[in-house]
């Protein structure tokens, strides 16, 4: 009924493999994109920003270099963490020693800079598969994280280890430091995101990503009908940690501001990020989004609700709400184990038929 | 069926706004407090909360708040994380008329609060602990971190061991190690230590423990095959009670084991039992509960069931660091009050305060806090206070922590140069112009 | 070359400490073929439970009036766990059976999450000094003739590990069940066909490694009291687990000691040239050395790919 493709006739190739080649999906994102770019900009003041949109955004971005990686090429990695702090670092690194950079071209280099990081460690999942290569890229996590926390080149020999982001501007607007407009940083991340989530869309539709899904789904015979896993393996590292690499680099600089390794780069990271994934959808860039906004905002709502709204203690708030997050967890899992993106395909067949149940 | 389920699972979830703050009521002194009582800091956070919480409240029991004017302090839990460091600040900061100071209650909090609460002119106080070079009012107009650093504890330690040793000519040649936490708070130290070292000719030994801490073996047999003649420990949590027993299992002996003030709680030493007997640590005011406050505090809040822990922990070293930091923040907001002679003060009126505060001997008895900790005066260029240290020491028989030392003095001639170093630094990398403060 | 054997017996004894948490990972993973991310919450949750009925201080003490010796208070442990086991079993793996391995992960992470919810607000986030009348310092013997240091606990615990593994062999070798065990291990379907109830199989299984986690729980509780910190000693036990091999309990054992050792000796003699705190890096890169050479870890079985 409301979501009907009968009458929506294609008549060249060009429109049969559109992005999204149904109208009411293009009025749909449209709808999305304009209240982002042209709404949201006018009514976001500081708390919407931090607490929520940019926070939102950043591990959205996150998780769709991570969707790359476990839901496209099957590669389960635990060390999204160490990524991050790669481009966090590289990022602070640059604009610390060329001041003059642009910000926009720090922000590419250090995803540029975290993908050569991620193919290095990507190199053992050429022989190591599954739960085993999963706990071995943990080995990236602990070694990336020590190493910003130990050597002192990487944080310019501050006493702490503590790196604070310096203001600069984009096109005369300030997107970092505490002066920054709200909506100037919101924007900035939101750019990033957008553009790079449709980059995303159309990688996993190509060669390259159908070579990760075959790799995802039976590397052997992916193999014998002549994709070479080195290549796809390795791209699906580099792609992946690019775009962690700016995550990270938009988390530290944009958003916190400040970051210790130890803390803001924990393995709770990598963990926090897998379970976007998961309970988003693997092999899905829309589940990469529905995924973050359900891992950023469940908790804040909660709180909300159990703190401001009943004036519950926050210690035992918190624990209340920790409970319920996992509870909520394993109730997705029990009832959609595709994740939330697959809720999503429930939700547009319903509409579709609707108001006829079959 | 499961879709229908589904569907009213998320329908609860789309509640997803957090809701509006309640309307203006009369005005309230809103004091956020960014408290932990959930993670694996929490036996630490909460006594501490508890503290801060339990002294507000008394104040508006039995005096009607700050001259009159109620305290609405509000908790915002953030599991020692930064990330939910964020929003709390962000949620509390416009709360009932707009918060007036922070206490951050960690170092990685404070060092993100830092910039924002400057830029939104509401002062942080962040008691000992944060950013160091924060001292220097001139280019932290808005950060307060006295009555003393870690950069004065730890020359005040040097002091104290070269004392024990016989001067400080002696401690050349001595070798002193630093356990410390591995993480911005854990590396404060390090610099002044390096200086000293220098200076006084001792051996530096470092050794540093990831978080959380729990295994420390490879750190203790290091210790067991270097001797030095002194440990000092930068640790916090389950690092805390894992080192003391390793140490006392080593034979290290406890009184040439110095903690930071923050690794010298009753949850530090009690699972180590008599073994910790002896140990020592940095401290700048008095455990017990044997003061008129803490009498007030029972009457007020804990008689009328309003108490926020257990009525038997009050007194506890970490109680007491609340108790200490509410009162500062409660006098300076005082002082800013009569300062501007108002009622109803703004985060800026109450920075003024903070910078004309002056708690003496005098005013502390008043307070009901005789001899609980020294007297504090801060100014405008000296955010830091006199800065001043003491020692006090377990005893496993009366589980009891009592003073062995008098306050010292910090060694001003490492630290001064390096927080002028620190905060030109911060103040070069942020383009702040550092204020005059005539 | 004192100090060597010393670090060494040191790292073994560590690595027994985290083969203990291992050993309730490989359990799982063994018969249920699920990667179990709750087994360091578990071992927070047994030391809770067990810190309640023994002190003065709990919900226990409170509703009867008087606390339980420890050893009885370590069988009500093991039935707290036993229903804990159960309850997991009908309220979530039941519910997800034939699903994939990362959904199953993903699925004992919530549980984790609940878990740590429920212990705090149960019993509370302090600090609880457990004392089940285990020693801890070090040997005064050898300390005093031969000035030798091993601490007394890990020995203890290193008796204990041992007694756990062959009562745990006995177990899977000799009894009914046991062999019930195994065959659900090596093949679902064909232990379902002959009539072995998975259910129940499930149930003993998380019984057990709720029992190695109370175990686990009760040796690192011992050295640092129970506290919220105690489920984060599941990541060190991650690498011993990869380094054994998931399906193999020598495995974890072996794996344990070579990563306990191997960590200790890196730290202290590679540590100070490069920085120090290298432990937790180094045990991950000594497992996916050895992963390197076999993919399956050492112990672990083949993993045979066909197309």
């Amino acid at each position: 009924m409301f979501y009907r493709e009968a009458g929506q006739f294609k008549t060249s190739y060009t429109a049969d493999e559109a992005i999204f080649p149904i109208l009411q999906d293009r009025f749909f994102i449209g709808a999305i994109l304009i209240v982002a770019f042209g709404v949201i900009p006018f009514f976001i003041d500081d708390y919407w920003a931090n607490a929520i949109l940019i926070h939102f955004l950043v591990y959205a971005l996150a998780a769709l270099g991570l969707n790359i990686l476990t839901g496209y090429c099957g590669q389960v990695s635990l060390g999204t963490g160490g990524f991050m702090a790669v481009g966090a670092y590289a990022s602070y690194k640059l604009v610390t020693v060329f001041p003059e950079m642009n910000f926009i071209v720090v922000i590419l280099m250090s995803g540029f800079i975290t993908a050569a990081v991620g193919v290095f460690f990507g190199l053992p999942s050429l022989r190591i598969k599954g739960f085993y290569l999963a706990v071995a890229t943990l080995a990236a996590q602990f070694f990336l994280v020590w190493l910003f926390n130990k050597v002192g080149w990487f944080y310019n020999y501050s006493p702490t280890g503590m790196i604070v982001s310096p203001p600069r501007e984009v096109f005369g607007f300030l997107v970092t430091g505490p002066d920054a407009h709200p909506a100037a940083r919101y924007l900035f991340c939101l750019s990033f995101v957008v553009v790079f989530a449709w980059a995303a869309k159309n990688l996993v539709r190509g060669r390259i990503g159908r070579n990760w899904m075959a790799i995802r789904d039976m590397d052997i015979a992916a193999e014998l009908i002549g994709i070479r896993p080195l290549e796809a393996k390795l791209t699906a590292f580099a792609v992946s940690s690019f775009y962690i690499g700016i995550a990270g680099a938009l988390y530290f600089s944009v958003w916190l501001g400040t970051a210790e390794p130890t803390e803001a780069f924990d393995i709770n990271q990598s963990f926090f990020v897998l379970f976007i994934v998961i309970i988003g959808g693997l092999g899905s860039i829309m589940g990469s989004f529905m995924g973050a906004a359900f891992m950023v905002l469940l908790p804040i709502t909660m709180k909300s609700i159990m703190v401001d709204g009943f004036g519950f203690a926050v210690g035992a708030a918190k624990h209340a709400e920790v409970m319920l997050l996992g509870s909520l967890i394993i109730l997705f899992l029990i009832l959609e184990p595709h994740g939330l993106a697959r809720l999503w395909q429930i939700l547009k067949e319903k509409l579709r038929r609707w108001p006829f149940p079959y | 069926m499961k879709f229908k389920m589904l569907t009213r699972a998320l329908a609860v979830v789309a509640v997803a706004l957090p809701v509006a703050t309640t309307a203006a009521e009369a005005y309230e002194l809103t004091i956020p407090g960014t408290v932990y009582r959930t993670g694996p800091y929490a036996p630490n956070g909460i006594p501490w909360a508890n503290g801060v919480a339990d002294y507000y409240a008394m104040l508006n029991e039995r005096d009607g708040g700050i001259d009159g004017v109620k305290i609405n302090y509000i908790e915002c839990e953030t599991a020692y994380n930064t990330k939910q460091g964020v929003e709390c600040y962000e949620n509390t900061k416009s709360a009932g008329s707009g918060a007036l100071a922070y206490q951050p209650m960690g170092t990685g909090i404070t060092y993100q609060m830092i910039p924002k609460a400057s830029e939104d002119k509401i002062p942080v106080f962040s008691m000992g602990y944060g950013r160091t070079s924060a001292a220097n009012g001139k280019v932290f107009p808005y950060i307060f971190n006295f009555p003393a650093t870690y950069w004065d504890q730890a020359s005040v330690f040097v002091k104290y061991i070269g004392e024990k040793e016989g001067g400080m000519d002696k401690l050349k040649g001595k070798k002193i190690a630093l356990v410390y936490h591995n993480s911005a708070y854990g590396k404060e130290p390090i610099r002044v230590l390096e200086e000293a070292a220098k200076k006084h000719g001792f051996e530096l030994m470092l050794l540093a423990v990831d978080h959380p801490g729990q295994e420390q073996k490879a750190t203790w047999l290091q210790v067991r095959r270097e001797r030095p003649d002194w440990v000092m420990m930068w640790g916090w949590g389950v690092m805390n009670q894992v080192a003391i027993k390793e140490a006392a299992s080593i034979r290290f002996p406890m009184d040439h084991f110095i903690g930071v003030w923050w690794s010298g709680s009753e949850n530090d030493v009690m699972p180590a039992g008599d073994d910790a007997n002896g140990y020592l640590s940095g401290a700048f005011h008095a455990a017990g509960d044997n003061f008129r406050a803490h009498d007030d505090i029972k009457k007020y809040v804990y008689d009328s069931g309003k108490g926020t822990g257990d009525r038997d922990r009050i007194g506890e070293v970490l109680y007491n660091r609340g108790v200490v930091a509410a009162m500062w923040t409660a006098e300076a907001i005082r002082t800013g009050m009569r300062i501007h002679n108002t009622k109803e003060p703004t985060g800026e009126q109450v920075r003024d305060g903070f910078e004309a505060l002056d708690v003496d001997a005098k005013r502390l008895a008043v307070l009901g806090l005789e001899g609980f900790t020294y007297p504090v005066k801060v100014t405008c260029e000296n955010h830091q206070g006199p800065g001043k240290v003491g020692l006090q020491q377990w005893d496993a028989k009366a589980k009891k922590w009592s003073f062995v030392t008098g306050f010292y003095e910090p060694d001003d001639d490492i630290i001064q140069p390096l927080i002028a170093e620190d905060s030109a630094n911060y103040a070069k990398e942020n383009s702040i112009t550092p204020r005059s403060c005539n | 070359m004192m100090f060597f054997l010393e670090t060494v017996i040191s790292g073994l004894m560590a690595g027994v400490m985290y083969s203990l948490v291992a050993l309730g990972f490989v359990l799982i993973f063994k018969a249920s073929g699920v990667f179990n991310f709750a087994q360091g919450v578990f071992a927070l949750f047994a030391g809770l439970a067990l810190y309640d009925f023994i002190s003065m201080d709990g919900w226990f003490y409170e509703l009867f009036g008087f606390a339980l010796p420890v050893w009885l208070g370590i069988i009500a442990t093991m039935g707290v766990m036993v229903i804990v086991a159960w309850l997991v079993e009908l309220l979530v793996l039941r519910h997800l059976v034939n699903q994939e391995p990362i959904i199953l992960f993903m699925s004992t992470i919530g549980l984790a999450y609940f878990l740590e919810g429920l212990g705090d607000i149960l019993f509370g986030s302090d600090v609880k000094p457990l004392d089940v009348g285990l020693p801890s310092g070090a040997s005064d013997y050898l300390l005093d003739n031969y000035n030798f240091y091993v601490e007394k606990l890990e020995v203890v615990a290193a008796l204990i590990a041992a007694a756990l593994v062959i009562v745990l062999a006995i177990f899977f070798q000799k009894t009914r069940i046991g062999r019930a065990l195994r065959a659900v291990a090596d093949d679902h379907q064909a232990a379902l066909s002959v009539g072995i109830s998975l259910r129940m199989i499930w149930v003993v299984v998380w019984s057990v490694s709720g029992f190695v986690a109370l175990v686990a729980g009760i040796m690192w509780g011992s050295k640092s009291g129970v506290q919220f910190s105690l489920s984060l000693i599941a990541l060190k036990a991650l690498p011993v687990l990869i380094l054994g091999g998931f399906t193999s309990v020598p495995g974890a054992i072996i794996g344990g000691l070579i990563i306990g050792v191997g960590e200790k000796v890196a730290e202290i003699y590679a540590g100070p040239f490069i920085g120090g705190a290298i432990e937790n890096w180094f045990a991950y890169m000594l497992a996916l050395a050895f992963l390197l050479v076999r993919p399956q870890g050492l112990f672990g079985e083949k993993i045979i790919e066909r197309v």
